[in-house]
């Protein structure tokens, strides 16, 4: 299923959820689903699930999505215990697994195809994982996973959209990003 | 000869756990995220995590707590990130970029095992201890020194400053937290 069509559903049902996107997700997130609450801004490669982690444990009363990358959860696969451990009900890791590196020249990852990452959330303690490889069941579900006591894990098997993703990394690092994201914050208390 | 010297080192006082808890109070911090150091373990990992008034964010990887800390920030949580010079080193990249060049009160409680308790940390003889002064100096990171009892009075004027000028922070424990 492609990428943006996933988007579009879940940005129909965001409401005001903070949603944390990394790298190739964060650009076409906030394409999709502009907004103040975005943070595509996550430091290095990996580091997304864990910010998330920091914001859902400050603001339990507030749902966080992270937009992770199948490549950077690899990159920091120690998380899945962490926010396992740390169970915030207000959590939820979608992962879009396309099997590559895309932001860094779509180099497969190891073990392409192979890895379950839902079975690896599973396993790590999370109590809701779920896998989509199909836009109709995705949406369909998305209510009922959402009305889940976190945190929940969602892989969702994705190849890139029409659209070409327009990397603009000077936005994603750049002050005014995180200073719209920290004013966005504040409005919500 | 040795063993006399050594015995004399070993004396020295070390800072209090129990005053760290409390600067930790003092500057208003909330979650604790940790991996375990040896260092620090007995005197502050262990009664911190008995302490009501602090959570404890148990981590896989040091890494993620600079991240962690950051997002907390952004809720207005204040935090603090506890972990072994092995554990900063692991995770410098992420202090580049999640503290240092996004400018984020990251506060980092770093416990340097095996440093010489009579000799400064510049010029200690253990490689990782002195590359960690190295590394840190290199970042331009804000740094105090937790040598002796007295020095925990830095500590929460420090982490004050770090919030207030959104800037990470790094306190380095030379010898092992007495509890």
């Amino acid at each position: 299923m492609r990428r943006d069509e996933c988007f579009a559903a879940l940005a129909a049902v965001r409401d005001s959820a903070i949603v944390v996107a990394t790298y190739t997700s964060a650009f076409e997130w906030e394409r999709i689903s502009p907004s103040g609450l975005n943070l595509p801004a996550t430091g290095a490669m990996g580091q997304g699930s864990s910010h998330a982690l920091g914001l859902a444990l400050g603001m339990p009363g507030q749902r966080v999505f992270v937009l992770d990358g199948d490549g950077a959860l690899l990159m920091n696969l120690g998380t899945l215990v962490t926010i396992a451990n740390a169970a915030p009900k207000n959590l939820f890791h979608f992962v879009c697994e396309n099997g590559t590196y895309e932001a860094n020249g779509s180099h497969p990852l190891p073990n392409q195809g192979a890895i379950d990452f839902a079975g690896l959330a599973r396993a790590a303690g999370f109590p809701h994982t779920y896998t989509f490889d199909d836009l109709e069941t995705f949406s369909a579900a998305l209510p009922d996973l959402l009305a889940r006591e976190g945190p929940v894990f969602i892989t969702l098997k994705v190849v890139p959209g029409p659209e070409p993703v327009k990397y603009d990394y000077r936005w994603m690092h750049g002050d005014a990003t995180r200073t719209r994201f920290q004013s966005a914050i504040d409005a919500l208390a | 000869m040795a063993c006399a010297e050594d015995a004399r080192v070993t004396d020295l006082a070390g800072p209090s756990g129990a005053a760290i808890i409390a600067a930790f109070k003092a500057a208003k911090v909330e979650f604790v995220a940790a991996l375990p150091d040896i260092w620090t373990s007995n005197g502050l990992l262990w009664p911190l995590s008995r302490d009501s008034e602090l959570r404890l964010v148990r981590l896989s990887k040091e890494d993620e707590g600079v991240s962690i800390c950051s997002g907390l920030a952004y809720a207005g949580r204040r935090s603090v990130l506890l972990m072994q010079y092995t554990g900063f080193l692991d995770s410098v990249n992420a202090i580049r970029g999640a503290a240092v060049e996004y400018n984020r009160p990251v506060c980092m409680v770093v416990g340097l095992l095996g440093k010489e308790a009579d000799r400064e940390a510049a010029a200690s003889a253990v490689y990782g201890v002195k590359l960690t002064v190295d590394v840190l100096a290199a970042t331009g990171v804000d740094t105090v020194f937790i040598e002796e009892p007295d020095d925990v009075g830095h500590l929460a004027p420090a982490i004050e400053r770090a919030y207030a000028t959104s800037r990470p922070l790094v306190a380095l424990v030379g010898r092992r937290v007495e509890a």
